[in-house]
């Protein structure tokens, strides 16, 4: 898939720049030098690039300049990375934002809240259990 | 230590880089986006003498004058904190902590969001992350869209993305809900069209611009807008459409619109689907400023100038001794201007490190002089009060000075 603006009327042609590979979510993608993390995937057709953490909602880039954090990713094993201000780079292993386990997350019934801290653990460790995401 | 950081390389942060350089002054330009030219890079669009304003050549420009310069731009550098230092200021960033004497702050602006039902989904963006997508990524951001929010940038956008090829669908407003009001609101969005009627092709915008500035005039326009919107550029804008939802599993894949009354409501059985895969949202432009907050800069609100401004006087000094902003942090208005402001905060830096001569008095006056004429001459206005807003400014400057 290609949604490269190859020639624009004003602008002129694009340039020619050097390929780079990379990995998303372990499968393989090329860009180019002086491609964002965010206009790399893009241009291959990827518009989700997280979940929402406690939801499961997808999400994507939103504001595209450093502001909103909705394109908050893990970048070679760092989490939060942004993907709108980051310059792609040759070989990085991209991973999209997951959905995690909300342990303190209310059902519905407050009396189910964890009252001290080891409480709070030993829900921890069930919601792990029970939570076939984790 | 240094004598400047310049936090933002837009047209502001630039500008007052070369000034201080050409004083010799000691400057860093820091910026979290990976290449200079802050909101300047995307900017696309015809002057009324035919010429273009193209903010990557613009941006050119102005690094070109940096290099021979030698001024030091660091890029994918964020600051996320400010001290105030017995030398000046300590500025935290993710690459170390940086000390300097004086502290530009130029970070721009940022823009509002919008909330409707749906807006969360992939394919849903910003207008700005369009622009940016398009003139500086040279990405498609969709085969075929729909720009929610009619405003000044969201036609000049809508322009430039017909420009690359893609496709969209019609300019509406977002249903009104009650964070939205301003900009789902047909009168009050009819009130801004006025300000953009330089813009457009359009023999009816022209006209209709005409007598809009009258009150009951605007009502009957507003009351009468044609069913299928007014066209510029050939794109259907609709001020009397909105829409109510974006729908879709993992992405975009359509939205409903509906017909609304003058006041914005929705008109029952109008509802229509529109396919599209992508949607962008133009909530319009404030001032991006927290680190002014941060470091204990006064703020005061002014609708004129898009929000939170940070108290700053015409020569874009703040009450902080050694603490300057410049750009759309003081108020939002086209590059040119933030450009010009850049200028003159970087005068007033040198004013402060060097002897005060009657060549940088000179100086100094003419920069001031130079951010006004070209307020007055700009293409892009995106509030039409913004000399009363300064003036305003000017008071609060006084007033909080002589407390
Ligand atoms: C999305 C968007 C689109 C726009 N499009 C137009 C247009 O088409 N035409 C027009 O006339 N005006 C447009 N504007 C208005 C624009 O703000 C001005 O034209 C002009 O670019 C302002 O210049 P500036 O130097 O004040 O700020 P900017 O050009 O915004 O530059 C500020 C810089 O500061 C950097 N920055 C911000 N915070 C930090 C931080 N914490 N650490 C490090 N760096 C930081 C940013 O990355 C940015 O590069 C747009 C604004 C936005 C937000
Ligand atoms: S898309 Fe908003 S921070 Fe990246």
């Amino acid at each position: 898939m290609n949604n490269r603006i190859v020639d624009h009327p004003i602008l002129g042609k694009i340039k020619e720049r050097k390929v780079i590979s990379f990995t998303f979510d372990g499968k393989k993608y090329t860009g180019y030098e002086g491609d964002t993390i965010a206009s790399a995937l893009l241009a291959n057709g990827i518009r989700k690039l997280r979940v929402h953490e406690e939801s499961g909602n997808p999400r994507g880039i939103y504001c595209n300049i450093g502001h909103c954090f909705e394109c908050r990713l893990t970048v070679d094993q760092e989490p939060g990375v942004r993907a709108c201000l980051t310059q792609l780079q040759e070989n990085m292993v991209i991973e999209s934002g997951k959905r995690l386990p909300a342990p303190l997350k209310s059902e519905g019934n407050r009396d189910d809240l964890p009252r001290n801290y080891a409480e709070f653990a030993k829900k921890y460790e069930e919601s792990k259990e029970d939570d076939p995401r984790a | 230590m240094l004598d400047v950081l310049i936090i933002g390389a837009g047209p502001a942060g630039l500008s007052a880089a070369n000034a201080c350089r050409e004083w010799d002054l000691n400057v860093l330009v820091i910026d979290e986006f990976p290449q200079p030219g802050g909101r300047l890079l995307g900017q696309l669009h015809q002057e009324p003498n035919g010429k273009w304003w193209n903010g990557i050549e613009e941006t050119r420009m102005l690094l070109e004058k940096a290099d021979a310069l030698g001024a030091d731009i660091r890029c994918g550098l964020s600051a996320f904190h400010i001290e105030k230092a017995s030398h000046g200021f300590s500025v935290y960033t993710n690459q170390g902590v940086f000390d300097t004497a004086n502290l530009l702050i130029a970070t721009g602006a940022a823009e509002s969001p919008v909330p409707i039902p749906g807006w969360t989904l992939p394919g849903v963006m910003s207008i700005g992350a369009a622009q940016v997508m398009t003139n500086v990524h040279r990405v498609r951001v969709g085969n075929r869209g729909i720009i929610v929010g009619v405003n000044v940038l969201s036609a000049a956008i809508a322009r430039e993305l017909q420009l690359a090829g893609v496709e969209i669908h019609s300019m509406a407003l977002p249903a009104l809900n009650i964070v939205n009001e301003e900009h789902g609101h047909p009168r009050k969005v009819m009130e801004r069209l006025v300000r953009m009627a330089h813009l457009a092709p359009s023999a009816w915008i022209r006209f209709g611009s005409q007598f809009a500035k009258i009150d009951w005039m605007r009502n009957l326009a507003v009351k009468f807008y044609p069913k299928h919107g007014v066209k510029m550029w050939g794109l259907p804008i609709h001020i009397r459409k909105a829409v109510t939802e974006i729908c879709g599993k993992d992405q975009v894949e359509a939205v409903t619109i509906c017909d609304i009354t003058a006041e914005g409501e929705r008109i029952p059985g109008t509802e229509q689907t529109i396919e599209v895969d992508f949607v962008c949202i133009a909530g319009g432009l404030y001032p991006l400023a927290e680190l002014a907050a941060v470091i204990g800069c006064p703020f005061q609100y002014i609708e004129e100038l898009g929000g939170h401004v940070p108290v700053h006087n015409e020569q874009m000094e703040t009450p902080l001794e050694g603490l300057y902003v410049a750009g759309n942090i003081t108020g939002i208005e086209s590059a040119k201007v933030a450009r010009a402001q850049g200028a003159l905060a970087g005068l007033s830096i040198v004013k402060r490190m060097c002897r005060e001569s009657e060549d940088l008095k000179q100086k100094i006056h003419e920069a001031k002089q130079n951010v006004r004429t070209i307020r007055e001459q700009v293409t892009i206005q995106f509030h039409p009060g913004i000399h009363q807003g300064r003036l305003k400014m000017e008071t609060v400057f006084k007033e909080v000075c002589d407390q």
